[in-house]
């Protein structure tokens, strides 16, 4: 049976992994590459790391650090931020990246969906979007709209309508962020994870909110995601990734077991 | 030396890195002379395999390729690398493949719309066979997958091991003689893929349990 995967997300930040909530307050945790290696060890199913700052210092991601990162994990792991066209894709991806995530950049340039899909495999491409509860139901049929650089601006588009148009043009998996659970660890945003994860036929992970292993289940069980991202539950060292899949198991969850080696 | 093959069908960086952390010395290449030379082989691939058996021929390589399984050289397909040894893919309007094993592949149609394709993540795959490749690999072991496609083996004396998904069980691992083939990238499946990477890095191509 396909299991249920558990991404830790390593926020970057000049060369430093930090954790804030709503992306404010942020605070230094250690090194991206070790804590890579750390939670592959600890048997992670993948791993996300975002360069956060690149967008804006306009510079693209740090292609020596998603190197390291791939000697050191044999895992997949998806990289963000700093990637504002195909050549910043194919340098992560050759420096051993399996994904790469593309966001605000999509809004404004629907068709890198397209062109990073042909160019490297539909699997290869991410969407992270960052959906908020917008009330107006005659623009927004969902209830949630569009934003980008981290909830700051509103886009207009309806959340459900733009994870199908994004799926159409050859997206491979869609990262749902909630921007009014992200950081807090008091569970994600079930409701439009789960409207996109019905609307969609490509995976959807759950991101935002995560604080203890109850919280994933209902994001598989009620929000239908396929992964999910867990950041401060883990880095905080409230929980291991084997504690939270040991109880996701024991909730009939299934999730991938590190018996790598028979006796 | 073990030669990984570049066909232009995706990124072989993580295939070359997973050698490295076994101290495997390895060459990719798309060179006859150093393929007809490797003690060994590992046939990668993503994306289409209409593509990738474009590829194939343009690069000349299809010949080749039949002559390194043919003489014995330990040989191991990768997701598309062991979807296009099959005889047939019904990707890309249907083509025709190298016919290493006799079989086809074909597409997942879940009936369940909560099984969504690519089939991408971590699932378990049951040993039907033993095998050089599996030594020290517990039966229902986790490993990692993405693909739309799966393969239809015609002889059951094939399958090595098996995965459920989308309705079917599926050949997860095939082999034959010198050649083995696994649809999951053993390269990004943590320990238990460097297991078997490992393994095939001192595999010696044949059946004999002695080793």
């Amino acid at each position: 049976m396909l299991t249920r995967r558990i991404i830790p997300c390593l926020d970057v930040i000049n060369r430093r992994v930090t954790k804030g909530v709503k992306f404010q307050n942020n605070v230094d945790l250690g090194d991206p590459v070790e804590m890579a290696e750390r939670y592959y060890h600890a048997g992670c199913d993948e791993l996300v790391v975002y360069d956060i700052t690149a967008s804006a210092e306009r510079r693209p991601i740090d292609i020596q650090m998603v190197r390291e990162v791939a000697r050191v994990v044999r895992i997949p792991f998806a990289v963000g931020g700093g990637l504002a066209n195909l050549e910043d894709m194919s340098r992560a991806l050759l420096a051993g990246a399996e994904k790469v995530s593309v966001n605000s950049l999509a809004v404004l340039t629907p068709g890198i969906i397209s062109d990073g899909a042909r160019a490297f495999g539909a699997q290869c491409i991410v969407l992270g979007m960052d959906p908020v509860a917008n009330p107006d139901r005659e623009r927004f049929p969902s209830g949630y709209e569009v934003t980008t650089r981290g909830f700051r601006e509103r886009t207009g588009r309806d959340a459900v309508a733009w994870a199908q148009e994004a799926e159409s043009r050859g997206v491979g998996e869609i990262v749902v962020n909630s921007v009014d659970a992200d950081g807090t660890r008091r569970g994600f945003q079930l409701d439009i994870t789960r409207l996109i994860a019905d609307a969609v036929r490509v995976p959807v992970v759950a991101s935002g909110g995560a604080g203890c292993p109850r919280h994933l289940r209902e994001a598989f069980e009620d929000g239908h995601a396929d992964a999910a991202i867990v950041a401060g539950m883990l880095h905080s060292g409230e929980y291991t990734i084997a504690r939270i899949k040991q109880e996701l198991a024991a909730a009939g969850v299934p999730v991938r077991r590190m018996h790598a080696t028979a006796e | 030396m073990l030669a990984i093959i570049d066909y232009k069908a995706g990124n072989l960086t993580s295939v070359k890195l997973a050698c490295d952390a076994l101290g495997q010395a390895s060459v990719i290449t798309a060179d006859p002379a150093v393929m007809r030379r490797a003690t060994r082989i590992i046939f990668p691939g993503v994306g289409a395999a209409g593509s990738a058996m474009r590829h194939l021929q343009e690069l000349g390589l299809v010949s080749v390729l039949r002559e390194v399984i043919a003489r014995g050289t330990p040989f191991l397909g990768i997701c598309v690398g062991t979807q296009i040894l099959f005889d047939f893919s019904e990707e890309d309007g249907g083509t025709d493949c190298l016919g290493v094993l006799p079989g086809r592949v074909t597409r997942f149609r879940p009936s369940d719309p909560r099984d969504k394709v690519p089939h991408m993540g971590w699932n378990q795959v049951r040993l039907r066979q033993t095998h050089p490749l599996l030594a020290g690999i517990a039966d229902a072991s986790d490993f990692y997958f993405v693909h739309s496609y799966y393969p239809q083996p015609a002889c059951a004396t094939d399958v090595l091991g098996v995965t459920d998904f989308a309705g079917v069980t599926f050949a997860a691992m095939v082999g034959r003689k010198n050649v083995a083939a696994v649809q999951f990238h053993a390269e990004k499946s943590g320990p238990v893929g460097l297991q078997l990477l490992a393994n095939f890095a001192a595999w010696d191509g044949t059946l004999n349990p002695e080793i």
